[in-house]
This record gives structure tokens, sequence and C-alpha cells, in this order.
């Protein structure tokens, strides 16, 4: 038998691209900016394309959702911290915007930043002492934090026990709603793209891939590392005081594994590395499991399902199969 | 004297849920976070074949412990294998599995107060003023025969002194002919029987419901994490201490407490030295 394997090359644009000369000719420029503009527009226009008031409210849980993967992306690819604790960062920020907005009386728009900066500091001084840990032992850690801050609320009956806290102020509309969270979304998206080709970034993927070297280098570890959780726990809280103001409410079902594993299992889907793709996984997960609503817990049975094949036998995900297709050409050569 | 009975109790049981884990990560590396599922779903089968089919239930027991095991091996054999040694991966995937079959059975039906279990031996004895059934004298007892069994197999039988070989050096093991692959296979199987006989033991106690694959899923993490991933005598100590410190919370605290205990074990002892009271793992690969 004739054996074959497949080759693959850049295509010439790409390389055109990659140098000055992007701006020569407007094809070369719509292959730079059509893949991004695609993105933004089709998520602009998502509230005008979709059906009802129940699937508007399905954007801004799915926006959520995407903030969330997209920091684990950045904690876990980029940083080298993998946390399995989302839900933490939730809970946190959601619990300070409600106690912010039920007690102080300030409106969603002081809020959800300010829930953010308090939060992001919380988190950041709390997950501290776990910052020198490594690989298994840190995902372990960090996914006992949501558990035990949910077990803890209940024990001792604090912040509304069991009940939560109710009455919390709603967005002005869900126009206001849907497009706050979107802009949140598309802007975290490109900002920390942005980080992680900066100095700052380049430190993050080096202490991801040699934290001696790093070290040797006499730059503090523990600090980038920390800067780092602050940036992630930041954006975190901020979806969590987002996710208080649309449901009017915070309880301890914020800190639930739902939170960890959805945008673990959308990050794996939709590319890990990516940073995009991780959104894109949102986009494809929640609204699907919206749809298996009916069916119950089925949906998680789905989902896990889903994520178990594609760790396994497909590890790379659609963002990166997608730009492998658009960058490269593919074809069979003989040996 | 109550704290003294029910204490060891507690610990017994807690040993009895961890041994698995800890038996899993020490061989292959592999969290098992599937752990709780496997529990659970030995409580289902040995139901099934002694409410639905009418099965003797001692024959039963034995039947759904080797079970389990096969679906644990098979499980490892297909599906944990190819991600095996990226940790992450590991944990993820078998979180899911475990997620898929909790969550499986519960839309299957199985939820509520309905699925119990008979205990083996009806009444009460008491000790020093404290009464005590005999199922918890059981448990004890099996918990002890487990250990000593566990402690002889690995010492004396040759798929044990392999398995201990390959949890010391996979290479040097892989060199003097040991099989690794397959012997993380017999590994997981033999870890996920042992949460199966956990369940038949413990399960008597209460009713067979889903949330408790969670619950002991964290259980067995805590104390594996405290008595250091890989050790299985650092897990059998951990498990009295942990045990121990829940009764006194229960009794000075109040219930609730009971896993925040558990859970703070976990984050302390990964916060302040995270190879656990007993474990042999270097310094250097566990933190920075």
């Amino acid at each position: 038998m004739e054996e074959r394997r497949k080759e693959r090359l850049d295509r010439g644009i790409k390389i055109r691209t990659d140098k000055i000369y992007a701006l020569m000719s407007w094809r070369e420029l719509s292959y730079l900016t059509m893949p991004r503009l695609v993105l933004i527009v089709g998520i602009l226009m998502l509230p005008f394309v979709v059906p009802g008031m129940y699937w508007q409210r399905v954007i801004s849980i799915v926006c959520v959702y995407a903030l969330l993967a997209l920091i684990f992306d950045f904690l876990a690819h980029f940083v080298g911290l993998v946390s399995l604790g989302g839900a933490f960062f939730i809970g946190v920020g959601g619990y300070l915007a409600a106690i912010l907005n039920t007690s102080a009386g300030l409106p969603p728009i002081v809020t959800i930043p300010l829930a953010a900066l308090i939060g992001a500091a919380i988190c950041t001084v709390l997950l501290l002492p776990c910052l020198p840990l490594r690989g298994v032992y840190f995902a372990i850690v960090t996914l006992m934090y949501p558990l035990v801050a949910a077990r803890i609320i209940e024990a001792l009956d604090i912040l509304g026990g069991t009940d939560g806290i109710m009455g919390v102020e709603s967005f002005s509309s869900t126009w206001t709603e849907q497009y706050f969270i979107i802009l949140m979304t598309l802007l975290f998206l490109f900002g920390i793209r942005r980080l992680v080709n900066m100095d700052i970034g380049l430190v993050f993927r080096a202490v991801k891939d040699n934290d001696q070297a790093v070290r040797a280098s006499g730059i503090n570890i523990t600090l980038y590392k920390a800067i780092a959780v602050f940036i992630a726990s930041g954006v975190g809280c901020l979806s969590g005081a987002c996710l208080v103001h649309i449901y009017m409410w915070s309880g301890i079902s914020l800190f639930s594994l739902d939170f960890s594993i959805l945008p673990i299992a959308a990050t794996v889907i939709g590319g890990a590395g990516t940073l995009v793709g991780p959104v894109l996984g949102c986009f494809i997960l929640v609204p699907i499991s919206e749809l298996l609503r009916a069916f119950g817990t089925l949906r998680i049975v789905f989902y896990s399902l889903i994520l178990v094949a594609f760790i396994v036998f497909r590890s790379e995900g659609i963002m990166v199969y997608g730009q492998r297709k658009y960058h490269q050409f593919e074809r069979w050569v003989k040996i | 004297m109550g704290i003294l009975i029910y204490g060891t109790i507690n610990s017994v049981a807690l040993a009895l849920m961890a041994l698995g884990f800890a038996l899993v990560y020490g061989i292959s590396r592999l969290p098992n976070f599937g752990h709780g599922a496997l529990y659970v779903v030995t409580g289902f089968i040995t139901w099934s074949f002694f409410r639905g089919l009418g099965v003797n239930y001692l024959i039963s027991i034995p039947i759904s412990i080797i079970i389990i095991g096969i679906i644990g091996a098979l499980i490892y054999q297909f599906i944990l294998i190819r991600v095996r040694g990226m940790a992450t991966s590991e944990i993820i995937a078998s979180y899911a599995i475990g997620v898929a079959i909790l969550e499986g059975l519960r839309w299957g039906g199985f939820k509520g107060m309905t699925y119990t279990l008979p205990v083996f031996l009806e009444g009460s004895i008491d000790i020093g003023g404290i009464p005590v059934d005999f199922h918890r004298m059981i448990v004890v007892g099996a918990g002890a025969g487990v250990v000593i069994f566990l402690w002889f197999f690995t010492h004396h039988t040759r798929i044990g002194l392999a398995l201990r070989g390959m949890a010391q050096d996979e290479r040097a093991s892989l060199m003097l002919g040991i099989d690794s692959d397959f012997m993380a296979v017999v590994a997981m199987g033999f870890g996920s029987a042992l949460a199966g006989l956990a369940a038949v033991l413990l399960l008597p106690l209460g009713n067979i419901v889903v949330e408790s694959g969670y619950n002991v899923l964290i259980l067995a993490i805590a104390v594996c994490i405290v008595g250091g991933l890989g050790s299985w005598m650092g897990a059998v100590i951990a498990a009295f201490l942990i045990g121990f410190a829940q009764i006194l919370t229960v009794v000075y605290l109040g219930s609730h407490f009971q896993m925040v205990v558990a859970l703070l074990a976990i984050i302390l002892t990964l916060i302040l030295r995270p190879s656990g009271l007993f474990g042999r793992q270097k310094e250097l690969e566990e933190r920075v």
C-alpha cells in the first residue's frame, strides 16, 4: 500500500500579512480583519436576531459564561494556573454586588465595577497562599474554594444563609443588560488578547513554560501570578455581579459547580489557548444546554459526554482547527 | 466515650472511602474524580440485583463489587488511558465521566428516600454505656480487614509487588518487564472495587442518594491530600485525623460544619504542606 502523509503549508497571503505589506491591498486587509469583524458584528447583532425575551436572556447568560471561559483559558494556557474555581469568582462578585446594591443602595452601574475591583482584591488575597502550588495541586485547591465558601455561608447562616439575598435591582432594560455585558465580553476578549502579547504577557507565558528560568532572571514569580489572578478574578467578579443583577437575586447557587465546569467544557470544545475559542464554545454549549432543558439533568450527562469525547479524542478544539484551515493549505503527499 | 467510639467508626468509614482513590493515584498518578460516581453506582447495582432481580443479598454484594471493578477497568482502558500523564485533562475527563454517571442516575429516577439496602445484622450492643449497632461494628472490622489485606497483597503477591514497583519508579519497572499500561488498568479496577466495597459496607447506614457521590469524592480527596497523595498508610492515618475532627466539630459546633472541616483540611494542607503529612513527593514538583 502506498503510504501518504498530510503536508501543511502556510498560505501566501498569511505570510504576506504577517509583515507590513498587510496594508497594501484591500484583499489582504480583509484577510486580516474579516474574522474579527465577523465575530464582533455577529455578537453585536445577536440581540436583534434571536426570537423573544427568553432567548435574549440566554444571550446575557452566555456572555457571563463566556467571560468565565475566557479567564479560565487565560489563567490555564497563558499563566499556567489551572483554576477549577470559576464559581468562586462568580460567587464573590455576585454577593458583593448584591450587598452593595441592597445595603448601600448603589445603582448597578456603580456596583458592578466596584464589585469587580473589591472582588478581585479579595480573591487575590485569598488565593495568594496557593499561588506557589503547581499543576494538579492548584487545580484541586481552587476546586475546593467555592465549595467551602458555600458550606461556610450555609453553616454560619450569614449573608442570607440558604435563602440568599433577595430584591437586587435589575438593569434598566433588557437592551442595556444585553449590550452592557456583550460589550464587556468583547472588551475583555480583545483586551486580554492584547495583554498576552505585551511584555507582561511574555512574562506570564514564561512563568507557565519554565518558572525556574523566570526566577533565575530575577523576576518575582508569585507577584506576576498574583497580577494575573487579580486581572482574571476581576473579570470573573464582574460577570458574577452582572449575573446577580440579571437574576435580581444572589444565593449559594452562585458557588455551584456549573460555573466551574461549563467554562472548562467550552474551552476544551472551542480550542484551548486561543482566547476566542472559549467564547465561541460558550455560544455553542450554553444554548444547547438551554434547548435540552426539557430533559432535566440529562443535559448535564450530554455535555459531560461531549466534554469527555472532545478532551480524549479531539483535544485541539474548534478554533485551532478553524485557524489551521484558514491559514494553511493541506494536501496529501507521497512519502 | 461516645466520641471515641463514633470517631473510630467515622474514621474507618472515611478510610474505606479514600483507599480506592489513594490506590489509583498512588499507582497510575490518576486523580480519579469519578470515584464518587463509582461508589454510588455500586449501591444501585447491588440494589438492582437484590431488590430488582431478587438475588440473595450475600451473593449480590460480591457480584456488584466485581462488576464495578470491571467497569472501572473498562473506563480506564478505553477512555482515560488516552489522556494519561496530562494531569488537568485527567481531572477534567474523569470528573466529567463521574458527573455523567451521577446525573444519568438522577435522570433515570434514582432519587429520594426509596432506595435503601438492609444492614447485615440487626440489633446493637452496649459498649461502655453507648449503644453501637452490629452493622457499624462490621464496618470497623471490614475496614481493618481491608487494610491488612492491602498490605499483604502489595507485599506478598506478584501483581501487588508489580503495582508497588510502578508506584515507586515507572521506568525502572518497565525495564523489569512490568506492563505499565496493563498495571494501571488493574489498579483502576482494584480502586473501583474498593470504592464498591466501601459502598456496600456504608450505604446500608443511610439511603442511596446521588448527592452522596459528590460528598464521597470530596471526603476521599480530603483524606488522600491530608495523608499525602499516593501514600496508603498516610491515607489511613489521615482518615483517623479527619474522622475525629469531624465528630468533634459535630459535637461541639453543629453538624453543618462536618463538610467544612474536610474542605478546610484540604485547603490548609495544600497551602502548608502540599505533599501531605506522609507524602514522599519532591518539594519542587509541587510548588515553586
